[in-house]
């Protein structure tokens, strides 16, 4: 590659079409060409200049349009091979992510987990390609969008033969004596051109600003990307589950405890055939359990001063909220939303001793299986110990009880049943529809006695600093989209030379659009209008 | 209301498969160089096609006050509302650019769409709490609407493929066009065979074996050509399956699509043995006249109007409205992702078009395909990956 030396003298650099000097065509390939190539004024590029250290290698590279859409491409195809299968997020939590896709999809399903495309998403190589895009956005947009503005600021009103004829819509009009420009200038303002006048040369010129589109889209984009980046800032990103049960207040994770959430009542409503609009009932009929509303009443309290570990905090109501889904309740950062439900869970279960052989009761009790005593009072002497709990119980290895999880989903106590006669008590251990007594022989028994239910409602607290990034990035995309795509930089020049009347034109696209205007623009004058070159290629 | 809605879609149909024969007529008539009569021809056909609409924005209405929301709530509806934006599309796109032979093209695409609509259920469905939102309305008839000025270019492209592809020898070019037709032709052939038997009211069912080991049953509205893993027949004398297949493929759906290529194969042969020529070669002397240059440009301009709806509507829209209903503006969804894929689609459609030079041929094969992503998202995502969803 070398410079490009114009007739006048000066040095152009490469990748010259129009001598900056003196406007005249240069370059074999343009000189040679019929028709300029238009796309950045013909002006030259960063990434055309120069080709020598590795920067200017990785300039270059990200700055080709040509890498660019195969950046494009490849996420595009990477993108739809995740749908083929589900990604593991969808995948039921309760098998291991191995057997599922085996099980599930068959060879293919194994073969889908062994290339990791199961987390697809989240791999290296889909995050590499989604930041080569964004550092190929900022690189191209910088490559072309200097030489762009200079070139469009520095245009010339009466731009030389050779750049008229090698326009796409080019023509002459011989003209016999005087021809008079007026009206023509005046049917091009009226077409809202703006027109700058060099000794009988005009240059007519209109919606200049959609030149930028493409430059403020992908502003918008590389701002939308550096929204996504930021979720990975601590501080910005909350992204938390809360189970309560109703009448439970709890703290709110991922708050540090400075909120606490109340759930009055969790409600589930489905569509009744009856009492809802008629015309659901045939869709009813196919598939009668469709789902009306989620809905928790809460309450959101915040901390006031500080506390000690283990005291009591006072808690300040802020905030309450029918919380449903698509209606979050909103309060500073934080957004909490109705994800999920448990209906009727295990909540309290009440036993009453009794004689194992009379029958006869000497009290009752009532356990709270989130939050059990140690010790039951029964009164006139009898009372029960509470010596083991397992909220959700099963035989380990050694058939030893365990409990699985915290949640009482199938609780067992072991309890000692103190009684006047039995002052030592008696052991018994009691599950749901068993009892287990190590001495084999007791007397007295811990008879179930009903259970007490209350939904739970899983909320999802969220805070997302980042959708301000997004937010903007994302509005600034649609402003440079349309302003490139609705409007069209359109220009036309009218030269008189020597008896002719020149007329070159030129739009970045549309030209359907712009030989009807300029048609329009020549009615009623005795100019022909210019021919489309590449026509006649064809 | 339920019962004037559905007839005034289907006075719609009706209308637009009538305009289509004027456009049609037009351009016969265009060869005579008879201009006036052309213009008459065509004016009577956007008239009609005018009329039509009007009609189908009145299903549209009524069906919102009978059933309390936009009826845009599921397949029938939604697949409806694009045709309906199809044709709302090529009106705008007629007073632009004033070409009938657009309306040969799109009307037909736009019937054929509404047509396969109406084999999903019909009936209206209540909202379930996710969709309880106005951002329902926004966000899928925004979609709808850039997909179907996206479809417009398929359309162009299609016209454009016809009149360039040289028909006189077989080549690359002339199968894949053909296999674009098929594929239109293969879905009035599913539109016929779900047609007639549904009137039939064929069923039958079998007891089967689902991939947990569980016995299931199935109800096929077609007769049975593959059989469900292990099935039984339970209907007495119905047609029995000529093959079975394991328990991770869906047997109905394979069926059913089975009987679409089936039917279509016949149609098209049926075509091909009448006429004696490639389906593309028939409808060349439609587009004869047609300049090259200026449904490009149509197809060009569909694209740069629809992109920034699409992405409005199908993504920014869709983010709003997934960060109120679902916690996140984006979880990586088949249909998300599909939307991604449609835009990353377009996004190097129009890359390669203002920087690579992409014009003509290669443009409309582009968008042509992107005419395939677009129904893949709209249909298949939900029927074929989201299928396999609900099953698991
Ligand atoms: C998903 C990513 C991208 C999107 C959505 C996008 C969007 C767009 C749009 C809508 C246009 C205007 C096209 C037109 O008006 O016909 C455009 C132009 C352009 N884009 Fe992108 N773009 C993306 C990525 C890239 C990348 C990675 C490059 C880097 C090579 C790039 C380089 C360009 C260039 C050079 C132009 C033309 C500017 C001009 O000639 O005026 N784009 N882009």
């Amino acid at each position: 590659m070398k410079e490009v030396k114009c007739e006048c003298g000066h040095i152009n650099p490469v990748g010259t079409a129009l001598c900056e000097a003196c406007g005249r065509v240069v370059g074999e390939e343009a000189e040679s060409s019929k028709l300029l190539d238009m796309r950045y004024e013909a002006s030259p590029r960063r990434s055309q200049n120069y080709n020598r250290t590795s920067v200017d290698k990785i300039w270059s590279f990200f700055s080709s349009v040509k890498v660019g859409i195969w950046l494009i491409v490849l996420t595009l195809i990477a993108s739809a091979l995740g749908t083929i299968f589900p990604q593991e997020m969808y995948i039921p939590p309760n098998m291991p992510a191995v057997d599922y896709y085996e099980d599930e999809y068959g060879t293919l399903g194994k073969l889908y987990y062994q290339l990791g495309f199961h987390n697809l998403y989240s791999s290296w190589w889909y995050l590499l390609l989604i930041a080569s895009i964004g550092i190929s956005l900022v690189i191209c947009s910088l490559d072309r969008v200097i030489p762009l503005y200079k070139a469009l600021k520095n245009q010339r009103t009466a731009p030389r033969e050779g750049f008229l004829k090698r326009q796409r819509l080019f023509g002459i009009t011989e003209t016999s004596g005087q021809i008079d420009l007026e009206s023509i200038k005046k049917n091009l303002k009226n077409k809202r051109y703006s027109i700058k006048e060099e000794n009988g040369s005009i240059l007519a010129e209109k919606n200049r600003f959609s030149r930028w589109g493409p430059y403020v889209n992908h502003i918008g984009l590389i701002i939308f990307l550096f929204g996504g980046l930021l979720r990975f800032v601590p501080g910005m990103y909350v992204d938390e589950v809360v189970w309560v049960r109703e009448e439970e207040t709890i703290e709110v994770p991922g708050t540090s405890g400075q909120f606490y959430v109340k759930n009055e009542k969790f409600i589930r409503q489905l569509y009744d055939q009856e009492k809802d609009d008629q015309v659901y009932n045939e869709a009813l009929k196919k598939n009668p359990a469709v789902i009306k509303n989620f809905q928790t009443d809460a309450v959101l309290y915040e901390k006031k001063g500080n506390t000690l570990p283990g005291e009591q905090p006072e808690l300040k109501q802020v905030e309450s909220h029918s919380i449903q889904v698509n209606k979050p309740m909103k309060y500073k950062d934080f957004a909490f939303y109705q994800t999920d439900y448990k209906l009727d869970e295990m909540h309290k279960m009440k036993f009453k001793l009794i004689d194992k052989k009379t029958e006869e009761s000497f009290g009752k009790l009532t356990v709270d299986l989130y939050d059990p005593k140690k010790k039951y009072e029964l009164g006139s002497g009898y009372s029960v110990e509470l010596l083991n709990y397992f909220p959700d119980f099963e035989f380990g290895e050694n058939s030893e009880p365990i409990t699985k999880s915290r949640i009482p989903n199938n609780p067992a106590f072991v309890f000692n049943m103190k009684t006047p006669d039995k002052p030592k008590g008696e052991t018994s251990f009691v599950a749901i529809q068993q009892t287990i007594e190590p001495q084999e022989n007791n007397k007295y028994k811990l008879a179930f006695d009903g259970i007490e239910t209350q939904n739970v409602s899983g909320l999802t607290i969220r805070k997302d600093m980042t959708l301000w990034y997004l937010a903007i990035g994302g509005t600034i995309f649609m402003i440079g989209v349309i302003q490139g795509a609705y409007w069209n930089h359109r220009r036309i020049w009218v030269q008189k030379k020597n008896g002719q009347v020149w007329i070159a034109a030129h739009t970045n696209k549309n030209w359907f659009g712009i030989k009807r205007e300029i048609s329009s623009i020549l009615s009623g004058t005795t100019l022909n209008e210019p021919a489309d070159q590449l026509d006649d290629k064809s | 209301m339920v019962e004037i809605s559905s007839n005034l879609l289907y006075i719609a149909f009706v209308l637009y498969l009538i305009a289509t024969f004027f456009f049609a007529g037009s351009i016969k008539i265009s060869k005579d160089k008879e201009e006036k009569k052309t213009s008459r021809w065509s004016l009577i056909g956007i008239v009609i096609t005018l009329i039509g609409f009007a009609s189908q924005i009145g299903y549209f209405i009524t069906r919102w006050i009978a059933g309390g929301h936009a009826p845009v709530s599921n397949l029938f509806e939604f697949t409806t509302f694009f045709g309906m934006m199809l044709v709302a599309a090529f009106i705008i796109i007629y007073f632009i650019y004033k070409t009938s032979i657009l309306g040969v093209f799109t009307l037909p695409v736009a019937l054929l769409v509404i047509a396969y609509a109406s084999m999903f259920p019909r009936e209206i469905t209540p909202l379930i709490p996710a969709l309880q939102s106005d951002w329902l309305h926004i966000h899928v008839t925004t979609a709808a609407a850039g997909e179907a000025i996206l479809a417009l270019s398929f359309a162009a492209g299609l016209i454009y493929l016809i009149k360039f592809v040289d028909q006189t020898k077989s080549s690359k070019r002339t199968f894949w066009l053909e296999t674009t037709l098929f594929g239109l032709i293969a879905t009035l052939g599913f539109i016929i065979v779900a047609t007639s038997f549904s009137l039939a009211d064929y069923e039958s069912k079998f007891n089967w074996v689902d991939k947990r080991g569980q016995e299931a049953e199935a109800a096929y509205h077609m007769p049975a050509l593959i059989g469900p893993h292990k099935y039984e027949s339970v209907t007495d004398g119905s047609f029995q399956p000529l093959a079975e297949v394991p328990a991770l493929i869906n047997a109905m759906k394979l069926n059913t699509f089975i009987w679409s290529l089936l039917a279509g194969t016949i149609l098209y042969l049926l075509i091909r043995l009448i006429f004696r020529k490639r389906v593309a070669a028939i409808l060349q002397p439609l587009v004869r006249k047609i300049d090259l240059n200026l449904v490009d440009e149509i197809g060009y301009r569909s694209v740069l109007i629809g992109f920034p709806i699409f992405t409005l509507g199908a993504l920014i829209f869709a983010m709003i409205w997934a960060q109120m209903a679902w916690t996140r503006f984006w979880g990586w969804d088949p249909k998300e992702v599909w939307a991604l894929v449609t835009f990353l689609f377009y996004a190097a459609f129009l890359h390669l078009r203002l920087s690579k030079g992409w014009h003509g041929e290669k443009s409309a094969w582009l968008a042509v395909i992107g005419f395939v992503i677009i129904m893949f998202n709209l249909i298949a995502v939900n029927l074929i990956i989201a299928g396999l969803h609900s099953y698991a």
